[in-house]
């Protein structure tokens, strides 16, 4: 059971992350990305991370609905379809997903030797959401309340670097 | 425990208060926002000289440690981030953006080094890479109307981010090997791996090059000159110091601790990473006709250089490599400020300019000597001991390579001299000069000359840094 959901929340996940990158309308793109973004969500639900599901279909959902506003506000979208899809660089890229499955193949061949004991999904054990609050406001303290700094940074670049030179009076 | 914490972020925290502060302020002048930069950077000043009671403390359950190493990191940004702000304030001035967000940027991007000077755990340093990354994007960007600015940005942003990927992608691997995000947990459970594990070739690969990126070293230079050229040139003079040398700093926390025993994984990748970026750098930076280009493929170099202490590996060449930083971190942001003052940037436009402002060009003089490494400048020291540091690891065939490049750049360093000393043209190049230029020039250029002749307080401060 476990592993039949898995493989089609994993067939999910793939399939839209497919049709993000491979359609030629932008509003079916973010379509695609919405269907992977919820196969995430259900894999998180498999781990038995509760509250990591809901926050992924909360946060995510509203992320990709201003995407849509974006897309429908900013894109011409008769032009957008006959744009090139593909630049030149594609061979590139195909040379490096043909090393990320080297890669992949490599691990497989080794066996991951010598690796961590991977912690067990703990159902319930101690509360999903006091885990996710014990790692990020007293394991990780520094570094959440940092990354707030980075976001106060790229916010006030970016609208540093958008907004008009004033004119002068 | 609490006040451990705080105290170990402590200057962090006061640049980043001042920084965000800044960003509120408004006055008809950019002076007080200088005398605030100021009075922030003394206050991080402070904070740093008291953490030298306080050796060996951490704070954030590790993630923060408070040794010689970190302090004499972060002793250097602060000094690169002081002269950088002290001089620019004419140029900003004279480019219509002499805004608060400048000054504030430069103290927040200096927060972010902290993080990677002193962060022994993956994720604050890579939150503190990303926090002087995303300064600088902006730093870069900041004349508006500039297109060649923004130009340079949007370059920097795409292949920063990618590089970043690059990064974290290698630290995922390494906390899939160890479980772990702290520096020595990671090294207590590598203790058991041998160097020619594709486990931990794909760790360190990824890892590595994404540093040699920040750091601007070949092959991975390529957004370098770019960015250097459109960026404002007192940023130019910040980022091609001060990120380089909190680059550095992350990259030899991570390599000499739990990384080190695993030399052959990397060794070859640096030492390819040292000869190229001294092949690159030096010969590039011969048929350049824009100053600023020029100066850029020559800091290309000198990253070349201070990879050589690393490819020695003995204590000697980090000393050589901290000493070295120190020195490239003054006579560079001395030679791109001095070169803000000029309206224009083209090797020709230093024509006859021994002759209408003697004493500007005495200080470039100096800058470039000290640049090319000849005695009796600070630069000579420092590359003295990269090759002494060579010679005792008996690594000759480096050195003789080396050594060939310091001709090289001899070379194009004189073209910017021998422009000086012909007579003027007709229409020179004007200089805009503050006092606060003057001050930060003058600094950089004496102390290129007095680290010089008296070496010997620089050498016993890299010793101590590495106790």
């Amino acid at each position: 059971m476990d592993a039949a959901l898995f493989y089609t929340f994993a067939a999910i996940t793939l399939a839209g992350a497919l049709a993000t990158v491979t359609r030629r309308n932008p509003v079916h793109c973010a379509l695609g990305l919405i269907f992977s973004l919820l196969g995430v969500a259900g894999l998180f639900l498999l781990q038995a991370a509760e509250l990591l599901f809901a926050v992924q279909i909360l946060l995510y959902v509203g992320g990709v609905m201003v995407l849509f506003l974006f897309v429908i506000m900013l894109i011409h979208l008769e032009q957008a379809a006959r744009l090139r899809q593909y630049s030149r660089q594609w061979p590139v890229a195909l040379a490096a997903l043909f090393a990320v499955f080297l890669e992949i193949y490599v691990l497989a061949q080794s066996g991951l030797p010598g690796l961590p004991p991977s912690p067990q999904p703990r159902l319930n054990a101690g509360g999903n959401t006091e885990r996710i609050a014990d790692s990020l406001f007293y394991v990780y303290a520094l570094p959440f309340e940092a990354a707030s700094l980075l976001l106060l940074i790229a916010i006030v670049g970016a609208v540093w670097l958008a907004r008009k030179k004033e004119q002068p009076q | 425990m609490q006040f451990n914490n705080l105290f170990s972020i402590l200057p962090a925290a006061v640049l980043a208060l001042f920084g965000c502060v800044l960003l509120l302020l408004r006055f008809d002048s950019s002076r007080p926002y200088l005398i605030f930069l100021a009075f922030a950077e003394l206050l991080a000043a402070i904070g740093l000289w008291r953490q030298t009671d306080f050796l060996g403390f951490t704070g954030f359950r590790g993630a923060i440690l408070i040794d010689p190493f970190g302090i004499a990191f972060n002793a250097i940004c602060l000094v690169a981030g002081l002269i950088c702000a002290v001089g620019a304030y004419r140029y900003m001035e004279r480019e219509d953006e002499d805004h608060p967000e400048f000054y504030g940027l430069i103290l927040l991007a200096q927060s972010g080094m902290y993080l990677m000077n002193s962060g022994t755990e993956l994720i604050t340093v890579f939150i503190g890479l990303e926090i002087t990354a995303v300064s600088f994007y902006s730093l870069t960007g900041f004349l508006r109307s500039n297109p060649r600015s923004s130009e340079a940005a949007l370059k920097y942003l795409l292949l920063g981010a990618f590089s970043s990927g690059l990064l974290l992608y290698g630290f995922s691997i390494l906390y899939g090997l160890s479980g772990s995000t702290h520096y020595l947990n990671i090294a207590s459970m590598l203790a058991t791996r041998n160097s020619r594990d594709p486990l931990i070739l794909m760790a360190i690969l990824p890892i590595v090059l994404g540093l040699l990126f920040k750091i601007a070293a070949a092959p991975l230079h390529m957004w370098a000159p770019d960015a250097y050229e459109g960026a404002p040139t007192p940023v130019t003079a910040y980022l091609a110091t001060a990120s380089k040398a909190a680059g550095f700093a992350l990259l030899l926390r991570l390599i000499l601790g739990p990384l080190h025993d695993l030399r052959p994984a990397w060794e070859g990748l640096i030492t390819f990473a040292a000869i190229a970026s001294l092949t690159v750098g030096n010969l590039a930076a011969i048929t350049q006709s824009s100053t600023k280009r020029l100066l850029a493929y020559s800091s290309i170099g000198h990253v070349g250089y201070i990879l050589l202490g690393l490819v020695a590996g003995n204590k000697t060449g980090i000393e050589a490599m901290l000493l070295y930083l120190l020195v490239y971190t003054l006579m560079t942001t001395g030679a791109f400020l001095l070169l803000s003052a000029l309206d224009r940037e083209g090797v020709t436009d230093f024509r006859g300019l021994l002759y209408r402002h003697p004493g500007v060009a005495l200080l470039m003089i100096l800058l470039l000597l000290s640049l090319a490494g000849l005695p009796p400048t600070a630069g000579f020291v420092a590359k003295y001991m990269i090759f002494l540091s060579l010679v005792q690891a008996r690594q000759y065939w480096v050195a003789v390579i080396a050594a060939l490049y310091v001709a090289v750049s001899l070379y194009y360093y004189f073209r910017i001299i021998r422009e000086m000393l012909h007579n003027p043209d007709d229409s020179p190049a004007t200089l805009t000069i503050s006092t606060g230029w003057r001050a930060a020039v003058g600094l950089t250029a004496i102390l290129s000359l007095g680290l010089g002749l008296n070496p010997e307080p620089v050498l016993a401060w890299a010793r101590s840094a590495l106790r």
